[in-house]
């Protein structure tokens, strides 16, 4: 049995008029990479800042690594590692001064903790007496990270890391998140990248402040019922419009340049298949590929929202 | 402790490491002192002079000279109306006009008193009021000899009974006002160091969000705070050594008291400006709010510290306010420490009133600066 290094009971969170959270609840298990997913605005970055004892929860309570966040912040802090999504390290200082720096006031050792951050320091020591302001995207959240992890943290909070990353720089740094759980670190990450979740031991899918489902990327997948097809066409606007007025249609969404459809019965027959795909030459929109898909987490989110707002 | 340390090194890294900041930080003393101290001098010299005589005698000779004897009076223009006095302040081709009435000479001996009329531009308040003390002490002081070198004469005439009138400055005999000036200055600069330099740092933390990922550390409020006024406290205390030391040379200001006691004082100063910038801090979100407060407060403070004008000749309600206005208290110690010689036990209330000062302000901002970090 895992033991528990978050739990969050009922949380809520206002400012203002606007509702940040919802009665929130989460349980993140020791040594896992859990992930939030969520659009811009769902609440991700409030959530992590209660986590990280920067701000109090109006109602409900987090526990974090055992303990109270408002009650014994004191205690967390120094087991936290904490990368918001905002660079917030020192432009004016060096990579090394700013390690250096954090390793300080941490009072850890920079020697002792090396082995935790070797792969990512091999990478910045090129750098290491450039001011932090003046890196590249990815180096910055090397640095960042490896910023973190001088102290050797217990539960690694990491609020946006690949937003403003280019694609290879993201692909690495998932691989880094998977060394460091090796090291028993467990790891806290909010993305709006849905194709991250599947890097995620679990997650949870989090909009306007609740949290709709939290499960393995792959049940959550798997949640997704309907049957699915990926129809690509010329013109899309309107074979969105004549696909959402199809009988038989659950639902339609825009997915990149291709169009996800759901239909309303639980099965498709190849007869049913064709039929659509009448249907739409029928309305004179070109058909270039129409076949049935797995349903993906994104899916799965958008089923859950509209459910959500249709309840 | 250690993390003190770390944080003390840490803003002197950034200190020295802006190359925009650190010069002015060393280059401003020498500005302000060579500069302000030369400018803000209320000495009046050669002030622009219309004479109008009508009465174009002996005694209105001697009057005369009696004015441009000194370096304070300079005759531009001779009028021969009352008019063309009038019009010579009117195009500020003089800054006094003085008219020499007829008979002025038969008058003064007959034991009457001729007028003399002295107009003003008083369109610069302060030189006008200097302006017409010095005319009315000269005439005065003409008077008085005049009516003697008569009582002397052979000829015999009216006992004239010549009050004399004579004043000497203490403490600065010469009135010297870069003497004077010098402490002040002192004290605007190391003001502007703590007020500004330590309020915008931390302000800039908030701005560049660092102040985050500072919040999740260990680090405790007493730590905190202590990091961040430290390096400003020694950076105004080496200021203020560098700027003793620069008035010394370039003024000769004397130093009758104790140097250790005026440090003592600017110690306990600090601590109230530094507080101060910190509470600013935590009142702000930009540094731009900041400095706009910053600014305002720093005015109020210099306008009202006697520094350029006496406190004792301010109104009452602002007597009031300048004794809870902490750079009127330094100036006046630095005065009376290095000027007048003063002891511990001379400056004790003003001590006393500034350590009150730096545990309030430094006590009110430490509550702030949990509440708005909490």
């Amino acid at each position: 049995m895992q033991s528990t290094v978050v739990r969050i009971e009922h949380l809520v969170k206002r400012f203002g008029d606007v509702q940040a959270l919802d009665d929130c609840n989460a349980e993140v298990l020791q040594g896992e990479i859990f992930g939030f997913i969520g659009p811009d605005g769902a609440g991700k970055t409030t959530l992590f800042r209660i986590l990280t004892t920067l701000l109090t929860p109006d109602e409900g309570r987090a526990e974090v690594l055992g303990l109270d966040v408002v009650d014994d912040y004191r205690r967390i802090r120094p087991q936290l590692g904490y990368m918001p999504g905002r660079f917030s390290l020192y432009h004016d200082l060096s990579v090394e001064e700013n390690l250096t720096f954090f390793a300080g006031i941490f009072d850890a050792d920079v020697q002792q903790n090396y082995e935790l951050i070797r792969d990512l320091y091999e990478q910045l020591a090129p750098f290491k007496d450039r001011r932090a302001g003046k890196l590249s995207g990815g180096m910055k959240q090397k640095l960042a990270l490896c910023c973190a992890l001088i102290h050797k943290p217990q539960l690694l909070v990491l609020d946006e890391p690949t937003t403003g990353v280019d694609a290879v720089s993201r692909r690495e740094f998932w691989d880094m998140l998977g060394r460091l759980r090796e090291h028993g670190i467990s790891i806290v990450v909010s993305t709006p990248y849905m194709d991250e979740a599947r890097r995620c031991d679990r997650i949870a899918l989090i909009q306007d402040g609740r949290i709709l489902s939290t499960d393995s990327p792959q049940a959550l997948s798997r949640s997704y019922r309907r049957p699915l097809l990926s129809v690509r066409v010329k013109q899309s606007f309107a074979a969105l419009r004549a696909l959402r007025e199809f009988k038989h249609a659950h639902s339609v969404y825009s997915f990149g340049d291709a169009l996800h459809y759901s239909d309303a019965r639980t099965t498709l027959t190849g007869k049913d298949i064709s039929e659509l795909r009448d249907y739409l030459s029928g309305r004179s929109i070109e058909v270039e590929e129409l076949h049935p898909i797995e349903p993906t987490i994104e899916d799965s989110f958008m089923e859950l929202s509209t459910e959500r707002n249709d309840g | 402790m250690r993390t003190i340390l770390f944080i003390i090194q840490k803003e002197f890294l950034q200190i020295f490491r802006n190359k925009q900041m650190l010069p002015i930080i060393f280059v401003m003393p020498i500005i302000q002192l060579f500069v302000l101290v030369h400018a803000a001098n209320f000495e009046i010299r050669s002030i622009r002079l219309d004479v109008n005589d009508m009465d174009r005698s002996q005694a209105s000779q001697l009057l005369q000279q009696k004015l441009v004897a000194g370096d304070l009076f300079r005759i531009v223009n001779t009028s021969a109306t009352a008019m063309e006095g009038r019009r010579s302040l009117a195009e500020a081709h003089a800054d006094v006009a003085l008219v020499i009435p007829h008979n002025f000479e038969r008058e003064l001996r007959e034991g009457k008193n001729p007028v003399v009329q002295v107009s003003v531009d008083a369109l610069n308040g302060f030189a006008a009021g200097v302006s017409q003390s010095y005319i009315a002490a000269l005439v005065q002081e003409f008077n008085a000899e005049y009516l003697a070198a008569i009582a002397a004469a052979p000829r015999g005439g009216g006992q004239a009974a010549a009050i004399d009138l004579s004043s000497s400055f203490w403490y600065n005999r010469t009135m010297e006002y870069d003497i004077f000036m010098a402490p002040g200055i002192l004290v605007v600069l190391i003001t502007m160091i703590g007020l500004f330099l330590a309020g915008m740092n931390i302000v800039k933390e908030k701005e560049s969000g660092t102040i985050e990922q500072l919040n999740v550390t260990p680090i405790n409020r007493v730590q905190f705070i202590a990091g961040k006024l430290l390096p400003f406290w020694l950076l105004a205390l080496g200021e203020l050594s560098f700027g003793m030391v620069f008035v010394k040379l370039v003024f000769d200001v004397p130093f009758l008291g104790s140097i250790a006691l005026v440090f003592a004082a600017a110690a306990i100063y600090l601590v109230v400006i530094l507080s101060l910038g910190l509470l600013i801090s935590t009142v702000t979100e930009t540094q731009q709010q900041a400095m706009f407060i910053a600014w305002f407060i720093m005015v109020i403070f210099i306008l009202m510290s006697g520094m350029f004008t006496p406190i004792e000749s301010m109104p009452d309600w602002a007597q009031s306010i300048s004794r809870g206005n902490p750079v009127a208290y330094l100036i006046e110690i630095i005065r009376r420490v290095l000027l007048k010689g003063a002891a511990a036990g001379d400056i004790a209330q003003q001590l006393w009133v500034l350590s009150g000062m730096a545990g309030g302000v430094l006590l009110l901002a430490g509550l702030r600066q949990r509440k708005s970090t909490a």
